[in-house]
C-alpha cells in the first residue's frame, strides 16, 4: 500500500487533487450551497470526482512522456501565436468533424462509423444530462399553487417552464431512455464487429474491447429498466432498478480513468496533431535526398531527431546527416542498397 | 490478447535481394483481416532510374521498437511474442510520428482515416500457428517463413541476420534478413 504511495507521480496527484476541488468547488457554486442538490445522486457525484482524479491523474501522467509533451507544446504555442484566431477556427472546425461527428471513422468503415456515432452521441447526450443533474446545476420544481407547470432553474436562476403532460415535459424526462436507445444500438453494431471480424477476433482483448460494449449495454438496460419500472410496474421494483443501475454506472465511472474510454479525452491530441501539421506546412516541407520528393514537414523530421535523442535512440550518420532526413521509401531504398553491396561483397548474390 | 497457437519455433526470413518485384505478396497482403483488406507490405524499385532493383519491406518487429516509442498516443502494442501490433484504433490519432521515425520505413499513415497502419505479421495467421500471407505466396522465397533449420538447408551459403545500425544506432529485430554467412550486423550508411 505505501509502496503505491511511493510511486505515484507527484505533479499528477497535484493536478488531479486541483482538478476534484475545482469540480467540488463548481458543485458548491452551481447547486448554491447544494441547495440543489439531489441526496439520492451522492453515489454518482463521488463517482464522478473520482473519474475527475483519475483521468486528470491519467492525462498528466501521459502529458510528461516525451512524444505527447512535445505535441502538447507545440500545438499550444502554434495555437497561443499571432495566427490565434485562424488556429481556434480550424479546431472549431476540426472539433465539430473529428470529434463530435468522428468523420475520420467513415475513412474506415462506414458501418463503424454509424455503429461508433450512435454509441459516441448517445453517451455525449448522456453526460449532457446527467452531469448538470448530479451536480445540482439543473433541477425542476413544482411552485405553491401551480401544480401543473414545471420550473427549471439552471444554477439556481430561472431557466424556462413547461407544462406536466406536455410533449416537451415527455421529450426531457426521457433523455436518457433515447439516450439509452442510441447506445445500445451502436453498442450492438460494434459487438457485431468484434464477434465476426477474423482480423478483431484474433487482436482484440476483452478487458479493451469487449468490456467497454458490455458495460455501455448494462448501462443503458439498466437505465431503461428505471423507466420501465416507473411506466409500467408502477414502482414495484424501484429500488432493485435503481441499485442495479447505480452499481454499473459507479464501477463503470472508477473504470472511465483506467481502460479504453480514456480515448474520448485523448482524442483531443488529434487537433494539436493537425495543428502541428498545417503550421509545419507553412514554415516548409523536408525533401527526401533518395527519392528527391517531400515527404514531410521540416518541422517534423526535426523534432523526431530531437525527440529520438531524448529516447536514447541515435541515428546521427558520421557525416553529419541522421537516417530520418530519408523517406521511408528512401529508408527501404537504402536498407536494399546496403543489402545488395553485403552480398556483391560477399561475391554471391544469393544462397 | 486471446488465447493462441503461436509457434516459437517459426522465424520470418527476408532476403531482398531475390525480391523479382512481382507484387504477389502485396495482393496476398490485402486478404490478411487483420489489416481490414489493406496492403501492408511494401515493394518498390531501389533506383528506377539506373537498375531494375527491387525490394520488399516487412515489418521487422524490433525488439525495442523506435514507432512505439515516439507514439504521443500510446498506440503502438508489443505483445509477449514479439510482434509489434498496427496502431489501436482508438487511440491512433494520425500524428505520424511513427511512419517517420521507423528505420525501416514501414507504418503506412491512412490520411482520410487518421489512421496508421502497419503489418503485424499477420496475427490472425501466425496466432493459429500458419503461415503469413506473403510469405505463403512469394514465388523467389524473397520472404520465408519457417524454423531456422529449414532455412539454413535451403541457404548454406547464407545466415540470418537480426541486427542493423543506422548511423549510431544499433537495432535488433524478431525478423531477420538473410546476409553472406560471417555477417553479423547490416550496416545502413
Amino acid at each position: 500500500m505505501f509502496k503505491l504511495f511511493q510511486t505515484l507521480n507527484r505533479i499528477a496527484v497535484i493536478k488531479a487533487t486541483i482538478a476534484v476541488v475545482f469540480v467540488a468547488f463548481l458543485v458548491l457554486l452551481g447547486s448554491r450551497d447544494l441547495q440543489n442538490f439531489d441526496p439520492a445522486l451522492i453515489s454518482y457525484l463521488i463517482g464522478t470526482l473520482f473519474a475527475v482524479f483519475g483521468i486528470a491523474y491519467r492525462y498528466s501522467v501521459w502529458l510528461q512522456r516525451p512524444p505527447t509533451r512535445l505535441y502538447w507544446r507545440r500545438s499550444m504555442s502554434f495555437l497561443f501565436s499571432k495566427d490565434f484566431i485562424q488556429y481556434v477556427l480550424r479546431s472549431i472546425r476540426l472539433f465539430f468533424k473529428n470529434i463530435l461527428l468522428q468523420r475520420f471513422i467513415a475513412h474506415r468503415s462506414k458501418t463503424r462509423w454509424a455503429g461508433h456515432f450512435l454509441m459516441a452521441i448517445g453517451c455525449l447526450l448522456a453526460f449532457a444530462i446527467t452531469i448538470p443533474l448530479t451536480f445540482g446545476w439543473i433541477h425542476f420544481e413544482l411552485r405553491p399553487g401551480d401544480d401543473v407547470t414545471y420550473y427549471a432553474k439552471v444554477f439556481g436562476f430561472d431557466a424556462g417552464t413547461f407544462p406536466l403532460g406536455s410533449v416537451q415535459a415527455f421529450v426531457a424526462f426521457h433523455g436518457l431512455v433515447w439516450c439509452s436507445f442510441l447506445v445500445i444500438i451502436g453498442s450492438v453494431m460494434m459487438m457485431k464487429r468484434r464477434v465476426t471480424d477474423g482480423g478483431l477476433i484474433a487482436t482484440q482483448s476483452f478487458s479493451e474491447d469487449l468490456l467497454p460494449l458490455i458495460l455501455l449495454i448494462a448501462i443503458s438496460v439498466t437505465g431503461l429498466g428505471i423507466s420501465y419500472d416507473y411506466t409500467f410496474l408502477q414502482g414495484k421494483t424501484y429500488q432493485f432498478m435503481a441499485v442495479t443501475h447505480a452499481i454499473v454506472v459507479i464501477l463503470w465511472l472508477v473504470w472511465l480513468p483506467f481502460g479504453k474510454f480514456f480515448h474520448i479525452f485523448q482524442r483531443l491530441a488529434q487537433l494539436g496533431a493537425n495543428l502541428y501539421k498545417h503550421e509545419g506546412e507553412r514554415r516548409g516541407m523536408a525533401t527526401c535526398e533518395h527519392t528527391g520528393q517531400e515527404f514531410a514537414t521540416q518541422l517534423h523530421v526535426n523534432d523526431l531527431k530531437t525527440l529520438t535523442k531524448e529516447l536514447g535512440f541515435d541515428y546521427d550518420k558520421k557525416d553529419g546527416r541522421n537516417h530520418l532526413d530519408l523517406s521511408p521509401e528512401g529508408k527501404r531504398s537504402a536498407l536494399a542498397k546496403a543489402h545488395f553491396e553485403a552480398r556483391k561483397e560477399s561475391g554471391k548474390f544469393f544462397g | 490478447m486471446p488465447e493462441t497457437n503461436y509457434n516459437h519455433e517459426m522465424a520470418f526470413f527476408v532476403d531482398m535481394q531475390r525480391c523479382i518485384g512481382c507484387h504477389a505478396c502485396e495482393m496476398a497482403c490485402a486478404e490478411c483481416e487483420t489489416n481490414g483488406q489493406e496492403s501492408m507490405i511494401h515493394v518498390n524499385y531501389v533506383n528506377r532510374a539506373v537498375s531494375t532493383q527491387t525490394t520488399v519491406q516487412v515489418c521487422m518487429h524490433c525488439e525495442d521498437p523506435t514507432c512505439a516509442n515516439v507514439c504521443p498516443a500510446d498506440a503502438i502494442h508489443q505483445d509477449d511474442f514479439g510482434v509489434v501490433h498496427t496502431a489501436n484504433t482508438s487511440r491512433c490519432i494520425g500524428c505520424s510520428n511513427c511512419v517517420l521515425a521507423c528505420p525501416f520505413g514501414v507504418p503506412k499513415k491512412e490520411e482520410k482515416a487518421e489512421l496508421m497502419m502497419k503489418c503485424n505479421m499477420c496475427y490472425d495467421r501466425t496466432s493459429v500457428g500458419k503461415k503469413p500471407m506473403c510469405a505463403t505466396v512469394c514465388p523467389s522465397q524473397a520472404l520465408f517463413y519457417g524454423t531456422v533449420k529449414e532455412i539454413e538447408e535451403m541457404r548454406p551459403d547464407s545466415v540470418p541476420v537480426n541486427s542493423f545500425k543506422f548511423g549510431n544506432q544499433e537495432v535488433k529485430t524478431k525478423v531477420n534478413v538473410m546476409m553472406p554467412k560471417g555477417t553479423h550486423t547490416l550496416i545502413v550508411e
